[in-house]
């Protein structure tokens, strides 16, 4: 039974199976590609739509949850806020944490120029 | 591990001595379990401890040589989450954790393989290369931890430490034939531990047995005020005598033996089940009715969190930088493109997805709504039942070259270790048979909140019971 990996999602008695129509476009792929600000050429365009709309496909399975009232859990334990009282406290060596910067100097951390156009290079 | 202190305390056997003879190991180490070895480090660690062992500090963890997964923070050893974007990362602090083994006296021999980001069930995705299953090199570790899990499958550390967000000390701990913890959510301080989806990450033990489990666990478990997630109570001591299972209520969900599960699996998870009744334990049927979700349900909560966690890596602080850009955007853009790897891309991709405008509430607000009806099931359930059990993975450690190129596949390995973290319960891997090839099967044993003694006292005096975490079939 070894080369049983392949997990169907019928056989987990899910209901709903994998939507046939493509509903993730290359546009959508490149907007949230400029959100996630990760530069893509055409072939992972091609490939994420791909997977992403067979992954999310299966994320469809969740509709058919009556959710009507349910209120959305996103920490497992009920948190409130941690407080401390506000005393000083050491810091990292600047030196020691300069060190991981690819670009420095002075002390400041040098990065490139702030002001152009670009920022919404996949559009 | 217990063993080992008594025969440090004996004079029969040496801090150094010990650490160097890991350290030969790892040096030959044909299964890839390692990133990074600090020999200097851990020479210097068990010169320390032989000195602490001639006081009465002492303890169970005084130059006991262990790993640590290579996401978890290590003061002046890189740390790379086994990604290019961090490739020369060289943290300023210790994780809590590490600090918390150090002060026990416990040796660090160097930092373990993982996939990228622990974004994994499979140990292949690393920049270091994959990790090999030492029980059989063709096969996966399973992961993330699977660096974690082959060094300690392999003899190569007493004891390591794994993280895991969906399973990935628990998938490993099942493939490798070794015990794996995931502790509750909150009672094992995240400080350091490099955030992949903060609502469910939890550091946790992989040891040989339940019992050096439960060594490891207790040195690192407690509230640190530097994680605000961290719950304070009163943590005692786990009981390493294991615990009585007469009358401890079993509760056995049909939606853990359904479709999908491989059957030697099954039969094995069942007789390990039935061992626990011999010895006393009461198995109570119940129902789970949502779990079936948790695959969809996690990886929209879980990218959706990394999404955000991964904004951080940008050029601009620390980690890679891409070269000859024209000005920000451009660097931003570039160094994400050029510095993640393509599952931890397909994530963040997946993740900012269900998060943006006209998605968010069809896929992450359903998603996290959901997740209260799973949490909900358990609550139900362990008022019927005092702990659950069910297999670890549906499958056994499968072939590297057998792997399909389908993420959505590989997403399903982690459709019973999914709901512990989606409700933040501690939830233990203990070896309980083997399939007909020989390799290893894991039981999965699921607790209320904080009551990890039950899962480690119940794996303990399982394992006083049973062979199979000690030997092949």
């Amino acid at each position: 039974m070894q080369d049983l990996i392949y997990i169907s999602i019928d056989q987990h008695g899910v209901e709903g199976a994998l939507r046939k129509d493509v509903k993730i476009t290359d546009d959508q792929i490149l907007h949230v590609a400029d959100l996630a600000l990760i530069r893509l050429d055409d072939d992972e365009v091609r490939g994420l739509r791909s997977q992403l709309d067979k992954i999310l496909g299966y994320m469809d399975i969740l509709a058919v949850v009556d959710t009507t009232g349910v209120a959305p859990t996103h920490h497992p334990l009920p948190l409130v806020n941690a407080m401390r009282d506000d005393h000083g406290q050491g810091c990292q060596d600047l030196d020691d944490v300069l060190r991981n910067a690819p670009q420095h100097e002075d002390g400041y951390i040098v990065v490139p120029r702030v002001i152009g156009k670009g920022m919404r290079e996949n559009a | 591990m217990l063993e080992t202190a008594r025969q440090y305390r004996r004079n029969e056997k040496s801090p150094v001595e010990e650490t160097r003879a890991f350290l030969e190991k790892i040096r030959r180490d044909p299964f890839n379990a390692f990133i990074t070895i600090d020999e200097a480090g851990a020479i210097r660690d068990a010169q320390a401890a032989e000195e602490n062992l001639k006081s009465p500090e002492a303890g169970a963890l005084t130059g006991i040589p262990v790993a640590i997964k290579d996401n978890i923070c290590t003061r002046g050893v890189r740390t790379t989450c086994a990604s290019k974007i961090l490739s020369d990362f060289v943290p300023t602090y210790d994780a809590t954790v590490v600090k918390r083994l150090k002060d026990q006296g416990a040796v660090i021999l160097g930092k373990t393989n993982l996939d990228e980001f622990a974004m994994g069930s499979t140990t292949t995705s690393s920049l270091a290369g994959p990790t090999r299953n030492p029980l059989d090199p063709s096969r996966t570790p399973g992961g993330s931890s699977g660096g974690s899990g082959a060094a300690v499958a392999a003899g190569l550390c007493a004891g390591a430490l794994g993280s895991d967000t969906g399973g990935s000390i628990r998938m490993p701990a099942s493939f490798c034939g070794i015990t794996g913890l995931k502790p509750t959510y909150g009672s094992v301080s995240r400080y350091g531990l490099v955030a992949f989806a903060s609502s469910l990450d939890q550091i946790g033990p992989m040891a040989p047995t339940a019992r050096d489990a439960a060594v490891l666990f207790d040195a690192i478990k407690g509230h640190d005020p530097l994680d605000s997630t961290s719950v304070p109570r009163d943590y005692g001591p786990t009981d390493l005598d294991g615990i009585d299972l007469k009358d401890l209520r079993i509760g056995v969900p049909e939606e853990f033996f359904g479709e999908g599960l491989n059957p030697e699996v099954k039969a094995a998870v069942r007789s390990g089940i039935e061992t626990l009744e011999d010895m006393g334990a009461r198995v109570v049927e119940i129902g789970l009715p949502h779990v079936r979700y948790g695959v969809a349900v996690y990886y929209i909560v879980a990218t959706a969190e990394a999404s955000s966690n991964l904004a951080r890596y940008d050029g601009v602080r620390y980690g890679l930088r891409a070269r000859d850009v024209r000005e920000l955007g451009d660097m931003y853009a570039r160094t994400r493109a050029g510095g993640f790897g393509d599952e931890v891309r397909r994530r963040i991709m997946l993740g900012t997805y269900a998060l943006s405008a006209g998605y968010y509430d069809a896929y992450y607000r359903k998603a996290s709504q959901v997740r209260t009806l799973i949490a909900e099931d358990f609550r139900r359930a362990f008022s019927l039942c005092d702990i659950i059990a069910g297999p670890t993975t549906p499958v056994t450690a499968f072939r590297l070259d057998e792997m399909i190129d389908d993420p959505l596949s590989l997403y399903l390995l982690d459709i019973y270790t999914i709901p512990a973290n989606l409700a933040g319960l501690p939830a233990i891997s203990i070896p309980c048979g083997f399939d007909s090839l020989g390799l290893p099967v894991g039981m999965q044993l699921m607790a209320p909140h904080f009551r990890e003694d039950l899962l480690l006292g119940a794996g303990i005096s399982f394992q006083e019971r049973t062979a199979c975490h000690r030997e092949g079939p």
